[in-house]
């Protein structure tokens, strides 16, 4: 006699087509909710890596602090990240934000240091001559040349947060993930396919979509490598 | 009494540490469950990164392949081994074995590839081997990139071992679940503080092996590698 979980697997096929037609508004939602979710963590993650970007590359002396303080955010677990915070923020949004906002930080902030840095002294020196001051310089010649560098780390915490806001499904949000968890806890096969399938569709459709944006806002890069 | 008091209070009630459920025995099958996929998946990804990075040719398929890897999420990676193996020890193994392999493979390559060709030629003009050349020359030169890449695939796979207690595998991840489900937050963030432990250990004692097998002469800043590799593998 088989054991029950194999008769059911071989009952159970990878996709249902039925059930999928009969759920396209939930699996709308799930996608939307992850798209919500993981643009808003992409910004807000931006907002406070830029400024803390910028700091760590004037002010040496910060730079340290400010790769360890992110280097340990990023290190700590998606899932004991947000359970340490459940008990003061709950099963919410925000507890799943927190959340993926942290993980961005390291990526983005190593990445504007990265470019910034490597913007050349002569390119600097020449603004300096043509009179721009600081600031000037700083968004209309420092930033812009740093672009490409930035919207690298940009496009891999994207793909990263999409990855992530799976997990978020254990704490009640969840995106496309609410779909895996579904497939999980159901012992079903079909959500878990919809929603992996389209999570790592999401990732791809992302990194294409920032890569072109990248080539949209730098005109000037066009045909050259920026590897 | 104050939430944190009632932590301290959990983890101060010896129940918590002994027997099957108790931290040691969870805290060992967390670690153990890591290192046997982290030893299986750099047996996979590392000859075949260093492989292509040597001869120089099939890079863009490798580099394509862990690029996709790392947009499937390592939460439905487990759920799909489910489906295929059944619960317990197999699906958080083989979820994770996959999971460690794209860090590895795309950084022994880049590490292989950056190796300057004319430090390879002045080897084999100073009448080394082929061998010798990939051994005693290209593969200390790429190590601290290899070394990145083996720490990165740790680091996930000790994170990703956490969600393995879905899959009724025990390890850490068993207290967060657990406290989960019966909604005690006590239990919860105990356990996340564990597992957070573990992982900035895990992360601080690799980057001491790293700083160990570097060689020297090639001791660079910290945080510079993280980059090279990023840029270098999204390009």
């Amino acid at each position: 006699m088989l054991p029950t979980g194999i008769v059911g697997a071989a009952q159970d096929p990878w996709i249902r087509w039925d059930w999928i037609s009969a759920h396209i508004p939930v699996i709308r939602n799930a996608l939307v909710q992850h798209i919500e979710l993981t643009v808003i963590a992409v910004v807000v993650g931006l907002l406070i890596a830029v400024p803390l970007g910028l700091l760590a590359w004037r002010q040496n002396i910060l730079r340290g602090p400010i790769f360890s303080v992110t280097g340990i955010l990023y290190t700590i677990p998606s899932l004991s990240l947000f359970a340490i915070l459940i008990p003061f923020t709950g099963l919410t949004v925000l507890t799943a934000e927190i959340g993926l906002v942290s993980y961005t930080l390291l990526i983005l902030i190593l990445n504007i240091v990265e470019g910034m840095d490597a913007v050349p002294q002569e390119v600097r020196e020449s603004a300096r001559g043509m009179g721009y001051r600081s600031l000037a310089e700083l968004l209309r010649i420092d930033l812009p040349l740093a672009i490409p560098t930035i919207m690298a780390g940009v496009r891999i915490a994207t793909v990263t947060t999409i990855g992530l806001v799976t997990v978020t499904a254990l704490i009640g949000e969840g995106g496309l993930g609410s779909l895996i968890l579904d497939g999980l806890i159901r012992d079903f096969n079909t959500p878990l396919v919809v929603g992996t399938f389209l999570s790592v569709l999401l990732a791809v459709v992302a990194d294409i979509g920032l890569a072109g944006l990248q080539r949209l806002i730098t005109p000037w890069s066009r045909g050259r490598s920026t590897a | 009494m104050t939430f944190f008091g009632q932590v301290v209070q959990w983890f101060l009630d010896s129940a918590h540490w002994q027997g099957d459920v108790g931290i040691p025995n969870r805290l060992f099958e967390h670690v153990s469950i890591s290192a046997e996929s982290l030893i299986a998946a750099a047996l996979i990804a590392l000859p075949v990164g260093i492989a292509v990075g040597h001869i120089g040719r099939g890079g863009n398929l490798a580099m394509n392949i862990s690029n996709v890897g790392r947009a499937v999420p390592s939460f439905a990676l487990l759920v799909i081994a489910i489906h295929l193996v059944g619960i317990g020890f197999w699906p958080a193994f083989i979820a994770l074995v996959a999971l460690g392999i794209p860090p590895m493979v795309t950084n022994s390559y880049v590490g292989m590839r950056e190796v300057d060709a004319d430090v390879s030629e002045a080897a084999r003009g100073m009448g080394m081997r082929a061998r010798t050349v990939l051994w005693r020359v290209e593969l200390p030169i790429a190590a601290p990139l290899i070394m990145a890449g083996i720490r990165t695939s740790a680091i996930n796979i000790v994170a990703t071992a956490t969600l393995a207690a879905l899959v009724a595998y025990g390890g850490l991840g068993r207290f967060i679940i657990d406290g989960l489900a019966q909604r005690d937050t006590v239990q919860l963030f105990s356990g996340a503080l564990l597992v957070a432990l573990l992982s900035v250990g895990v992360e601080l004692g690799l980057r001491v092996l790293q700083r160990i097998t570097t060689p020297v002469g090639l001791r660079i800043k910290a945080g510079t590698q993280e980059v090279r590799t990023a840029r270098l593998s999204t390009a």
